[in-house]
């Protein structure tokens, strides 16, 4: 996702002089092509993430559209109260885009992991929050982005991320993309967990149920909608995100089913625990651990649903 | 228009009007305003390019209050410059009212940034000057930020920002009155040598009596010297100046003056009119 990233804005600023690419040290290469097509609006920040994220905001008050990017923690739970102040309280169009959100660096330990940094950033007015699925939607994000008035949040993968669309998709703010269709149960995947969404429904679909499954690319403002729709014909709604279960899609959609009258069927939340994993180990094993892969997906649902596994 | 016995009227007058909004509001912080005034002044009156009747140009230069804690201060100065009718001053912190306790981002003309929370004026500003830069803008950047301020470790990321970048068309004042909310700036924190600190960090730094009028100006007028060091003048400044009951007096970090307080200081300010 990164390198969709780092392609998607290179062409977009090229087109758009109001681009401007704040990096904290990170990237070695990866901006080669912004550099040599943009010389004057990439800034390496240094190891200053309040600094870069502040200076965002002075750039965006002088009309400039700028990307903040660094590793998520860093780019998110570090500068809180300068995406708090300078850019959500401004209300000035910056996009922060943290790279290797979740367990994308599981190797590197809890300082690198990032499942706090949705359930922060969505309480902030004026922010959106984008989560796109793969490499396919980076671009789409960037550019919705773009379109926004205020700031946004873009929580990016790593690398490596299964692609889950042929094409770029149409990409609305606030309007999940349905992947696939079903009858029995509502697949949310937030970000990169939309694959793991759609594994998950393919065990469902050994089992004789039917999914839909949804990339659920924007957590604030929400697909309220959708929501709607999904809690009034499926028999469990369900959330995967490599996220706390405190705070990120899960919690937001409780939100909003806790404010809503009548009966609805169960919402199933599969995120991160809440707990630092300081085990060393691979992403795919941390999220094995988690109960974040699709069979595990699959096993929860069953048994939220009362169905033997 | 900038010469000094006409600024230091007008500071005087400043500090009058900056008195009784504290106590009309009961609000704090009074201590704080009153030693920056010199400062504001100096720099509304003296080189910042702006025009009143266009404040949103884009190529006019920019000032941000750091210390948004003397908000008082710049509101009462944009309204002396200008910017708006004096008689919005009389709704500062009431319900509803656009002036609050710190500044919010345009809550009136003028007002180049929210700030309240330390540490923050100095990053926004340096976005500012790369704007400038990649804009081809001839803005200038002025910051006023307080001595307690500079504890927080934003400040020193932007400080080592700016000069590997060569903006030198950012002037930082530092209003040094040597003291913060509970106690003296040097003694909390490591805080001196101030000057020299800023120097080791790559600035064009040097110290000033920030109540000598004349004196501030020339510092915070004088052009880049062709290095493209960034400017700090670290302005040797009084909590409370101009009243001499409140003077090096930390009290009135949160103080409210009285109805008799307010007479006397107005006296002592040569202002001692009374209001309408």
């Amino acid at each position: 996702m990164r390198n969709a990233f780092a392609a998607a804005i290179t062409d977009l600023a090229a087109a758009d002089d109001r681009i401007v690419l704040l990096s904290g040290d990170i990237g070695n290469r990866l901006f080669d092509k912004y550099r040599d097509r943009c010389p004057d609006r990439f800034y390496n920040c240094g190891v200053a993430e309040a600094n870069m994220t502040g200076m965002a905001a002075g750039l965006a008050l002088s009309g400039l559209r700028p990307f903040t990017y660094t590793i998520t923690p860093f780019a998110t739970t570090r500068v809180i109260e300068q995406i708090r102040v300078d850019i959500c309280y401004h209300d000035v169009p910056v996009v922060i885009v943290g790279t290797g959100s979740g367990l994308s660096y599981a190797s590197l330990g809890p300082t690198h992991h990032s499942c706090e940094d949705v359930g922060i950033l969505r309480c902030f007015p004026n922010l959106t929050v984008l989560c796109p699925a793969d490499s396919a939607e980076v671009g789409p994000a960037i550019e919705a982005a773009l379109r926004l008035p205020g700031p946004a949040y873009i929580r990016l993968g790593k690398k490596g991320e299964p692609t889950i669309h042929d094409a770029p998709p149409t990409f609305e703010v606030g309007k999940g993309i349905v992947m696939r269709d079903g009858s029995d149960v509502c697949l949310l995947g937030m970000g990169t967990m939309t694959s793991v969404a759609l594994a998950a429904a393919d065990e469902l679909a050994s089992r004789g149920l039917s999914s839909r499954v949804v990339s659920m690319h924007t957590v604030k403002p929400l697909d309220q909608a959708l929501l709607a729709d999904a809690f009034g014909r499926f028999r469990a709604v369900v959330v995967v995100e490599e996220h706390s279960v405190i705070g990120g899609l899960g919690s937001a959609v409780a939100e909003w089913l806790a404010r809503r009258d009548g009966a609805h069927p169960p919402l199933v939340a599969c995120g991160t625990p809440d707990a630092f994993i300081s085990e060393s180990g691979s992403q795919q094993w941390m999220r094995e651990q988690c109960g974040l892969t699709g069979p595990a997906v699959a096993a929860t649902i069953l048994a939220r649903l009362g169905t033997a596994t | 228009m900038t010469n000094v016995p006409n600024l230091a009227a007008i500071a005087a007058r400043v500090r009058a009007r900056v008195i009784e909004m504290s106590h009309d509001a009961e609000t704090p912080h009074l201590g704080s305003s009153l030693s920056c005034i010199d400062l504001l002044v100096a720099t509304y009156w003296g080189p910042l390019r702006i025009d009143p009747k266009n404040p949103l140009d884009p190529n006019r230069d920019r000032f941000i209050l750091s210390k948004g804690h003397a908000a008082t201060a710049l509101y009462v100065t944009l309204a002396e410059r200008g910017f708006f009718d004096r008689a919005l001053l009389d709704t500062y912190d009431t319900d509803g009212g656009a002036l609050p306790e710190h500044p919010g981002l345009q809550c009136v003309p003028g007002v180049e940034a929210a700030t309240g929370s330390l540490g923050h004026g100095l990053p926004i500003a340096l976005g500012m000057a790369l704007a400038a830069r990649i804009q081809r803008r001839p803005s200038r950047q002025f910051v006023l930020m307080s001595d307690g301020e500079c504890e927080e470790g934003s400040v020193w990321e932007a400080a080592m920002f700016a000069p590997a970048q060569k903006l030198d068309s950012v002037v930082v004042m530092v209003d040094y009155n040597k003291w913060q909310a509970t106690g003296r700036s040097d003694e909390i924190m490591a805080l001196a040598p101030l000057a020299e600190k800023w120097r080791a960090f790559g600035w064009d730094s040097c110290e000033v009596d920030g109540h000598d009028l004349a004196a501030v100006l020339a510092a915070i007028s004088r052009e880049p010297d062709g290095s493209g060091r960034p400017r700090v003048i670290v302005a040797h400044t009084v909590k409370g100046k101009g009243v001499s009951f409140m003077e090096d007096d930390n009290n009135w970090h949160y103080r409210i003056p009285t109805a008799d307080e307010v007479r006397k200081a107005r006296i002592e300010l040569g202002q001692p009119e009374v209001r309408a």
